[in-house]
């Protein structure tokens, strides 16, 4: 035992390849020939492809306190959760659990420390065995990791089910999951999660599937659970909300990255992060007739095969700047954008072509001009650009004619570095 | 009153299983006015969705129902599964919460429009309809470019707006939306409310949305209706059922509710009921605070406390 912190993550990263067959591969590799683009032009991304599901993260959990860990679907929160128990593994970065290193430890190195940290999911129906009653799914665990014999075992999982309201114990210690509601088998989970007396919980969505009625009684269950053990929580949501309710500092995770951290009354104080800022406007608030003035993020998020270089929110950012990140596929975006507009289809799609006949790789879009004047092309394109979004107009450093090409450049984004803003990180250029 | 488009009157389903008659709706009044929308909420299990399928018409073929529920006049509980597959996208349409198992993954979205359009009205040319497509899509935030994609090409946001599009094609008079937000992220969720709000001005079309999320009835609806065990337990304008609500259900489920400004948790005691054996008398009684004698024997009558403020309590009158 250390008086460190529980957990410590240091720039932790997963990424997922994707497994291309030797047929598709070799189809790609003919269509590249085909169209004789240059390997050299290509992307890192698209030459290997894999999902950025987590980037270079870092954070601690205190001892005893709640993390939580807020974001999107597929921002890889969940991701992030199961990495740090070594549920999957890390393809960069450290892991350090009760100040060990565990990063790299064997399945039979981890065995030991497995009880201190645990894990709970969002769908406790999906968690229970239905073929094993409530008393032995709890006692199992006990029975896995411990020495205990049977008495003692059975001992301490009806105390422990008395301690997260599975009451009375004696009764539901011979029920099916079938016959117990959301709420207890949610009960009946973390009673499995806290028998072994952990010092981490890793709690993944923990009351998303129960109703509104009855979520309060599990996240104060959660809290008395804290209070009593000192056990720490990564918390992971997609409702900040809830987040606000129960934990003690927050981190906001987009598309791989986490924006910002910092206490949780800072946060929603004084968002700093304009993704922070986009999702607490978002959130639906129960009260009628509440103007509220907002800008909604356009779009959605992004593919993580391919996130967006510089700031990976800067495609939706309402204050980008031009030094976020602007690339070539923004500007087929920009062109795709346009063609919603009745008054530039036509003309956009005579002067411009095909959306699919540019080609993007990192900082450029290109298009091959085959009759007509490329020249005129680029005129078309530098007369349009000031109707495009101002960072992204501006971050173009050139326009131009390249044998029989026309280019469009964008400059590189300025490094972009996690930054003590007022009490938090931040991860914005803006600061 | 010709400014109605939807009239429920004391409309009841039960579903036939093995153990006996669920009583998923059970007598339930309502009238939904013309460009008006109406918010249902209520819990897993409290009936909502099925009162959505019933004026769908898409219940399973052993329910039962009766009562009356007319739409412009006409009684749809008399009408007959062909005559329903017409009224169903010219008269009334609808959004689900998963747009991926709504959209054939084997046509392209030109198709889905135009086999939408000319099922309705077999005269219109495919060029037409694809021009009526790309206006519906366009309208959604979806460029024209974007017609022969098929659906595993679209995100769930532009997935759901398609539907969108493909609902309001035909310019029904009523849509139904079954938690038609509750697959999606915040952002998005926002971004479709926003849609949404903008369509029943768009359209003058009336819009029945069921959710389980105090949330979007707040900033969508223009009247509430608190659906708890088969039963309205509450109507009336969203001003007045969320910041005055009267019975002891709403208040409860306002409370329980986590928001942003929540500043203590509270939940409601005991669990919902079985829709198989609902209790006696007012089926809130054995979770209400309130509960006293009269509560266990009497089932409480809808009750205007409010002009336009309807609550099925006993003792509504102590909580005005």
């Amino acid at each position: 035992m250390t008086n460190g912190p529980i957990l410590q993550v240091e720039d932790l990263t997963v990424h997922f390849p994707l497994k291309a067959n030797p047929i598709q591969a070799l189809g790609q590799g003919i269509l590249r020939q085909l169209k004789r683009s240059d390997p050299a032009d290509l992307d890192d991304r698209i030459q290997h492809p894999r999902v950025h599901a987590v980037d270079a993260i870092s954070f601690e959990v205190g001892r005893g306190e709640i993390l939580g860990l807020v974001g999107e679907s597929g921002c890889g929160k969940t991701t992030t959760g199961r990495v740090v128990l070594r549920l999957i593994e890390p393809t960069d970065g450290k892991i350090v659990f009760e100040g060990k290193d565990i990063t790299h430890l064997k399945e039979n190195q981890l065995r030991p420390l497995r009880p201190r940290m645990q894990i709970v999911f969002q769908d406790p129906h999906g968690a229970l065995n239905p073929g094993m009653t409530i008393g032995q799914a709890i006692m199992d665990a006990f029975v896995v990791h411990g020495t205990a014999d049977e008495a003692e075992a059975k001992d301490a999982t009806l105390r422990v089910m008395d301690e997260v309201g599975l009451t009375p114990a004696n009764d539901l210690f011979s029920k099916y999951p079938a016959d117990l509601s959301g709420g207890q088998k949610q009960r009946a989970v973390l009673a499995r999660a806290i028998i072994l007396r952990p010092s981490l919980i890793v709690a993944d969505e923990p009351v998303a599937m129960l109703d509104m009625s009855i979520r309060a009684r599990i996240l104060e269950l959660l809290l008395a659970l804290r209070n009593r053990y000192g056990l720490a929580y990564l918390f992971i949501t997609h409702d900040l909300a809830t987040a606000k309710f129960v934990c003690d500092r927050i981190a906001i995770m987009y598309l791989g990255r986490i924006v910002e951290t910092g206490p949780t009354d800072l946060i929603f104080r004084d968002p700093k992060h304009p993704y922070t800022r986009a999702l607490l406007s978002a959130i639906p608030v129960p009260e009628p007739g509440r103007v509220r003035e907002r800008t909604l993020p356009r779009g959605e998020v992004p593919d993580a095969i391919f996130p967006p270089a510089g700031c990976r929110f800067h495609p939706r950012c309402p204050v980008a700047l031009p030094t976020c990140g602007w690339e070539g596929r923004d500007f087929v975006d920009f062109l795709e954008q346009r063609r919603l507009d009745p008054a530039h289809a036509a003309p956009d799609e005579s002067a411009l072509g095909d959306l699919e006949d540019w080609r993007v790789a990192k900082f450029e879009a290109r298009r091959r001009v085959r009759e007509g004047d490329p020249a005129a092309v680029v005129g078309y394109v530098r007369s349009m650009l000031p109707q495009a979004t101002e960072s992204l107009a501006n971050a173009v450093v050139g326009v131009d004619v390249d044998r029989d090409q026309v280019v469009v450049r964008f400059r590189e984004p300025d490094p972009l570095a996690p930054k003590l803003v007022e009490g938090r990180i931040v991860e914005c250029l803006l600061y | 009153m010709t400014d109605t488009i939807l009239e429920a009157r004391d409309l009841t389903v039960y579903y036939r299983t093995k153990k006996g008659p669920v009583h998923a709706v059970d007598g339930v009044d309502f009238d939904l006015r013309l460009g008006e929308t109406l918010g249902v909420v209520g819990e897993t299990g409290c009936g909502k969705s099925t009162l959505g399928k019933t004026i769908l018409g898409i219940l399973p073929p052993d329910s039962l129902r009766s009562g009356s529920l007319r739409l412009r006049g006409r009684e749809l509980l008399k009408v007959g599964p062909s005559e329903y597959r017409k009224l169903r996208g010219s008269e009334l349409a609808v959004i689900f919460q998963d747009p991926m198992t709504r959209l054939d993954p084997l046509m392209t979205i030109r198709d889905h429009f135009v086999e939408t359009i000319r099922v309705h009205e077999p005269n219109v040319s495919k060029a037409e309809a694809t021009e009526r497509a790309a206006e519906a899509l366009r309208s959604m935030g979806i460029p024209q470019s974007r017609l022969d994609n098929y659906p595993h090409e679209f995100s769930g946001g532009m997935r759901q707006r398609i539907m969108i599009a493909m609902a309001i094609v035909l310019k029904p008079k009523l849509l139904v939306a079954d938690e038609p937000t509750t697959a999606l992220d915040v952002i998005v969720e926002a971004q479709i409310l926003d849609i949404l709000r903008d369509l029943k001005r768009a359209y003058s079309m009336s819009l029945l949305l069921i959710t389980h999320n105090l949330g979007i009835v707040a900033e969508v609806c223009d009247r509430a209706a608190v659906m708890y065990a088969g039963k309205f337990a509450e109507l009336g304008s969203v001003q007045d059922v969320f910041r005055r609500p009267i019975h002891p259900y709403t208040q409860g489920l306002l409370a329980s509710t986590i928001h942003l400004q929540t500043k203590e948790l509270r939940s409601i005691d005991g669990l919902p009921p079985s829709l198989l054996e609902p209790p006696s008398g007012c089926r809130f009684h054995p979770r209400c605070p309130y509960a006293k004698e009269i509560c266990i024997r009497e089932e409480p009558p809808m009750v205007e406390y409010r002009p336009g403020h309807f609550a099925a309590c006993h003792f509504g009158r102590d909580f005005l």
